[in-house]
């Protein structure tokens, strides 16, 4: 018997039952389909970590001020304040696998335009911030060097002071007051989103550094220093360097060190590592259910061939060989699953796509999700579909015909 | 011309109990084409164990069985499912359609298996043309449950009929028809004889042996009697005489 006339026999067996077909795929439907979902909100966070990531800039370092000590009462983070513009301009000039420093420092202030007033954060950067942030300017030019050095009071503002502020027309050209001095706008930065903590990123008006601390903060201290290393490969090297040269200019060691060096890979390893353990952990739960439905099938095909005794005992009276018989309740129950696996595809997807909705996850259907859960799901009718076939195709003619 | 069927010295002995059971004890027997023989015999006789020889859906523990020239003791499990296909029909007590399949359907069964490959096309057209033998082409698509008993088992001749086989073998065929819808089935197994097909049919019913050429009686495994049928009764007639016997009540009633 070729294959055609077997699927033939096959869907008409099918057919004959089609409520019993159905409930028989419902275990491998749901299977799927959770496998499908959780996958697709697994990498939904997956993907949204890693745009977050993404969106910090490529190989960048961090270097925070860190604690200080004194007389055993120790501050927070930042608290030292022991980072200075020419501790960047010593890693930039010093530290040969860095392509770009930017020092910060940070503030909150009223910002005062068109007689409209926004509370924001004022960030004062070097020209390479958006370089090093990979943050594109909408409209107009970042500030330069000679804005640095000439303490200009210029300013690039984000999406939401843009509109909050400047409700009738471009900004660029136009003044803002921060702290009673007017600022001039050179440029708009693209809309960056929320971040992973629900933060609106494009909520900041950035400064050159030095007319942040001398005309905003009055602080000579910075924040934070951001360094971009020339490549994924350096990154190490740079972390390394870097701290070498801290500790030789602030005269620290590792115990004492008032700064620490961040690099982004590590917050990505961390974030990616939690995400994907949370993928795994649904794929898996979800796998399980996929393996009952397949028991679920190998059930009902075994009350079937007991069932289509006598069936079987025709066949096999009219001509149908052992393997024929096989090949027969093989196929009804890959046919099975693998429809059952379709449909739970499309449920998997509908699932995904209403949690997306409803609850505002990320997910993303992952093509290969659905191709393994296909080829798997058909595999499962195989395997538990095996032992009732076997069973089937090892009867008897006469006994199989006069089964009761 | 040689004999379609001729089975020399056949002994089956079932090992499976405590005790061996000798079923059949030395049957020789030739069946020429065009015969229509009816094994008849108390159960236990060996008529059964027989019939299942014959169908090649089991194998004698001794002896010879040349089915259309080719002996088919030796042959194993596979190649007797192959020369069933090609050379019986089958015809069940039981009928033994398939259920929610359609007439039409059942009746292509045997053609889905087999050395010979059919299109879907061809095995339409047969099966229709087998319906049709059996009078009922106008029912082929009809399930199983909705027709009568009498149909169902006109369409498992059908069925037995499909690939032209050597000889017909029919177990008990009217076991679970009345005595009309029997006449009716015996009708169609005498033209079918007519028409110079092979049959052999187990029966316990007299009267049924009587449409019937040959009638071979079987006790304790062997054969006691194998006579002509003398006064053969023709299904056609006894049909017309039971409508008339019908007519008859209603018009004392």
């Amino acid at each position: 018997m070729h294959l055609g006339s077997t699927l033939t026999v096959s869907f008409r067996a099918l057919r004959r039952n089609p409520m019993r077909s159905l409930l028989t795929a419902l275990g491998i439907i749901i299977g799927v389909g959770a496998v499908i979902a959780m996958v697709s909100i697994g990498n939904g966070a997956k993907s949204m970590v890693e745009a977050q990531i993404a969106s910090l800039g490529e190989n960048v370092l961090l270097v925070f001020s860190g604690s200080f000590n004194q007389g055993g009462a120790r501050s927070g983070a930042f608290g030292a304040g022991t980072l200075t513009v020419d501790d960047a301009e010593a890693i930039r000039r010093e530290v040969s696998t860095v392509v770009a420093v930017s020092p910060e420092v940070r503030t909150g202030a009223q910002v005062l335009a068109n007689g409209l007033n926004w509370s924001t954060q004022i960030l004062g950067e070097g020209p390479d911030y958006l370089a090093i942030r990979a943050w594109p300017l909408s409209e107009g030019a970042m500030f330069t060097d000679g804005d640095v050095r000439s303490v200009g009071k210029v300013c690039i503002i984000g999406q939401t002071i843009a509109t909050q502020l400047f409700p009738d027309g471009s900004p660029v050209g136009q003044t803002l007051r921060i702290r009673s001095q007017p600022f001039k706008v050179v440029g708009v930065l693209s809309a960056k989103g929320l971040s992973v903590q629900g933060a609106d990123q494009d909520d900041l008006v950035i400064v050159p550094y030095s007319s942040a601390m001398k005309r905003v903060t009055k602080q000579t201290m910075l924040r934070s220093i951001s360094v971009q290393a020339t490549s994924a490969e350096t990154l190490d090297l740079a972390q390394n360097d870097i701290i070498g040269l801290l500790r030789q200019r602030h005269r620290t060691t590792e115990q004492t060190d008032d700064f620490t060096v961040r690099s982004q890979v590590e917050i990505a390893q961390a974030a990616t590592a939690t995400s994907n353990t949370m993928t795994l952990l649904l794929g898996a739960i979800a796998g399980v259910s996929l393996i009952v439905g397949g028991i679920g099938i190998m059930n009902i095909m075994l009350v079937s061939v007991t069932e289509r005794t006598r069936e079987i005992g025709i066949r096999l009276a009219v001509g149908a060989h052992g393997r024929e018989i096989q090949l027969q309740f093989l196929t009804e129950s890959i046919v099975l699953s693998a429809f059952g696996g379709t449909l739970g595809i499309l449920v998997g997807i509908a699932t995904s796509e209403l949690l997306s909705a409803l609850n505002n996850w990320p997910t993303l259907v992952s093509t290969t999700a659905v191709v393994v859960a296909f080829f798997f799901s058909a595999a499962v009718g195989m395997v538990f579909g095996y032992y009732p076939a076997r069973k089937a195709s090892l009867l008897d003619p006469i006994d199989a015909l006069r089964y009761e | 011309m040689p004999p379609v069927v001729q089975l020399e010295d056949i002994h089956k002995i079932y090992d499976s109990g405590e005790v061996p059971v000798h079923a059949v004890r030395g049957v020789t027997l030739q069946l020429h084409r065009g015969e229509f023989m009816a094994v008849m015999g108390a159960s236990g006789s060996g008529k059964s164990t027989l019939m299942n020889t014959l169908g090649c859906l089991d194998r004698p523990t001794r002896g010879r069985y040349l089915l259309d020239g080719v002996d088919v003791s030796g042959l194993d499990r596979n190649e007797l499912a192959d020369l069933r296909n090609a050379k019986l029909g089958f015809v069940f007590q039981g009928f033994n359609l398939l259920a929610r399949t359609t007439a039409r359907e059942n009746v292509e069964l045997p053609m889905l298996y087999g050395q010979r490959r059919h299109s879907s096309s061809q095995m339409h057209e047969r099966a229709m043309r087998s319906l049709d033998i059996v009078g009922l082409s106008d029912r082929a698509d009809h399930f199983p449950s909705q027709l009568s008993g009498g149909q169902q088992q006109r369409v498992a001749i059908a069925r037995a009929l499909v690939n032209e086989p050597q000889v017909l073998l029919a177990d008990e065929p009217t076991g679970n028809l009345d005595s009309k819808t029997s006449v009716e089935v015996m009708g169609v197994f005498q033209k079918l004889n007519a028409q110079g097909i092979t049959i052999v049919m187990v029966t316990h019913e007299l009267d049924i042996a009587r449409y019937c050429r040959r009638n071979l009686i079987m006790r304790d495994g062997r054969v006691v009697s194998d006579i002509p049928v003398p006064d053969r009764l023709v299904a056609e007639v006894e049909m017309t005489r039971l409508r008339e016997a019908e007519s008859a009540a209603k018009l004392t009633d």
